[in-house]
């Protein structure tokens, strides 16, 4: 009510100050915006007991408070994928069009114009673990840095471990990537495949390493991402050159043959745990395929398994530290979303 | 009674930046201007509220009230002092529920009510009664982004009051509605508030201020200026404006009381 209606009710029952005051408050509560009145109900008013203790409201457990809501996280993995396919008339169907197109384009390009496939037993394997390895690094790293900045609305209204975002990015990831490995294992069973204790030691390991350094980024670039927009496109341009920093179109020969003169780009190129999870993935599922391993000259480095332990608790650490930045950023999400 | 929430000291200030590229803030910093700022949004502020007491927490716009209710949610972290709750929190923060807008009003739902804390049963079984309160009958399978503020609010508002928190937040979200749901929610609060929920009700209307709250609490530019009674915090916060003319008697006091600021 404003105050000139007031006056004027005054006004017009000047000699009686008393109604105006009624005709006032009545006016009030009728007033269409006004917020109705609605009187506490009567009787008795009940005692509610919590259990629960004293505690902070704001969540401090981080990735393994993630994984106590396993039933939330599943919604956010859902709600990821609708998101991603709302609208989409071949939906899913994409994320198996385009690294069919990619592979299709390497194998041509690679093995019919530049002929490197000659002399290399089963480069279409080789080739095709790569490429899992590389859509799933690639996925996690690129869908978890977006993922804070995309889930703005949740992140600045509701409370629950923000750490869940970029987790989905790479659940959303494994979901993508569980049916391309489903058709390289049927190709391997095919052509005669052999599971020996040392490749299921390669290939834990390199699972390994590939979760825990893609989830130490993922998570990371999620906070830093919600800053300065710029990492995400900083993301996405090292990303493009990740096919050709790890051994899949070309074998690690000529990587080895080099070792001796440039022995700085080499240590750098191997300690890359991308690589190192791609071609401990392709001990798994290609090494094992290839009939006189002898013909391949150096296909892994002479300490792929050493490397690769020093690798996954450097991984471990770095998801440390990335869990610490986030914790202590996070408090300022909010307000710079 | 035990205690439901504790504030001690609790500042929180933003960093406004004014300058984001790199282009900005160099010629800013050539011409010496200042790069941040920072802006008290709540400013030491301390109170203790007790299980199933219910308070309401008013100010100007701008005056922290959100903020507060957001580090009381646990959206935010104070910079400094320290915030303690007990048991499952809901509520409306910042006029409006965190939804996603492409998910369908039964996906959000889901969603919202696994944030608060429930669980997959838990929602089925309340599935019905918070559909049936939002009233938002065909739209549930529609993409909340094709609702009307209304809808979303009721919906929101739906949700927060089935989860059985044990404090409930309500900020200024009733104001979309219209005047039958507004009464029907407040009808709600007052049921969840005999129930013994701890109620932080943030509103500019005293009237329902008065018919809701056990106590006030008065913001002006972060500062908590007043705590208590609520006739007395809401005479707090009119202070800075004339009487009315010839407000002398009870019911003119009354009447100012019962209309919204």
């Amino acid at each position: 009510m404003n105050p000139a209606d007031k006056r004027t009710a005054t006004r017009e029952t000047g000699e009686r100050p008393r109604n105006a005051s009624r005709r006032a408050r009545r006016l009030a509560r009728r007033q269409a915006d006004a917020m109705p009145v609605v009187e506490a109900v009567d009787g008795p008013r009940e005692t509610r007991t919590v259990e629960a203790e004293l505690q902070a409201p704001a969540p401090r457990g981080g990735l393994v408070e993630v994984f106590h809501q396993p039933y939330l996280l599943r919604l956010i993995v859902r709600r990821q994928l609708a998101a991603m396919y709302s609208a989409s008339l071949l939906g899913l169907l994409w994320s198996y069009v385009q690294p069919a197109m990619r592979f299709g384009v390497y194998y041509v390009v690679m093995g019919y114009i530049l002929v490197l496939h000659q002399g290399f037993p089963y480069f279409a394997i080789h080739l095709f673990t790569g490429m899992v390895v590389v859509h799933y690094f690639s996925e996690t790293w690129n869908g978890g840095t977006r993922s804070i900045w995309q889930n703005q609305a949740l992140v600045k209204k509701m409370r629950m471990p923000r750490e869940i975002f970029p987790v989905s990015a790479m659940v959303v990831a494994a979901y993508h990537t569980f049916p391309q490995v489903l058709v390289l294992v049927v190709c391997c069973l095919f052509i005669g495949w052999s599971i020996t204790w040392t490749s299921v030691a390669a290939l834990v390991l390199g699972l390994s390493i590939l979760a825990v350094f893609s989830a130490a980024l993922a998570i990371f670039f999620s906070a830093i991402n919600v800053f300065y927009r710029d990492f995400q496109n900083i993301v996405g341009t090292i990303l493009q050159f990740m096919h050709f920093l790890v051994p899949m179109i070309y074998p690690f020969e000529r990587i080895y043959a080099a070792h001796a003169d440039h022995p700085v780009l080499y240590q750098i190129y191997v300690a890359n745990p991308v690589a190192q999870a791609v071609m401990l993935l392709q001990r798994f599922f290609w090494y094992p395929l290839v009939d006189d391993p002898s013909s391949l000259g150096q296909a892994f480095p002479p300490d792929m398994f050493v490397r690769g332990l020093i690798t996954l608790a450097i991984s471990l650490v770095l998801l440390a530290g990335a869990q610490r930045f986030f914790s202590r950023v996070e408090g300022q999400f909010p307000e710079r979303l | 009674m035990s205690v439901s929430i504790e504030v001690d000291h609790v500042s929180k200030h933003f960093t406004m930046q004014y300058h984001r590229t790199l282009k900005q803030m160099a010629v800013a910093s050539v011409r010496r201007l200042p790069l941040t700022e920072q802006f008290q949004a709540v400013q030491d502020v301390s109170f203790t509220v007790e299980q199933g007491e219910s308070i309401g927490l008013m100010g100007l716009n701008g005056s922290g009230k959100s903020t507060l209710l957001k580090v009381l949610n646990g959206v935010m972290r104070p910079d400094r002092g320290t915030v303690l709750t007990r048991g499952r929190i809901a509520g409306l923060i910042a006029t409006g529920a965190g939804f996603h807008p492409q998910l369908t009003g039964r996906e959000n739902l889901y969603l919202n009510g696994a944030i608060l804390g429930m669980n997959e049963r838990e929602i089925d079984r309340r599935f019905d009664e918070i559909v049936e309160f939002a009233d938002i009958g065909k739209f549930l399978e529609t993409p909340v982004s094709h609702y009307s503020s209304g809808m979303y609010a009721r919906l929101g508002f739906s949700i927060a009051v089935h989860v059985d928190a044990d404090i409930f937040l309500a900020d200024e979200v009733l104001a979309v509605g219209d005047r039958p749901f507004k009464k029907k929610c407040m009808e709600k609060m007052q049921e969840i508030r005999r129930q013994g929920t701890t109620i932080f009700y943030v509103s500019h209307a005293t009237a329902s201020v008065r018919a809701m709250c056990d106590r006030v609490l008065v913001l002006e530019q972060g500062r908590l200026t007043f705590d208590g009674e609520v006739d007395a915090g809401i005479r707090h916060l009119h202070d800075d404006e004339p009487p009315l003319s010839g407000a002398t008697t009870e019911e003119d006091v009354d009447a100012e009381l019962g209309s919204d600021v």
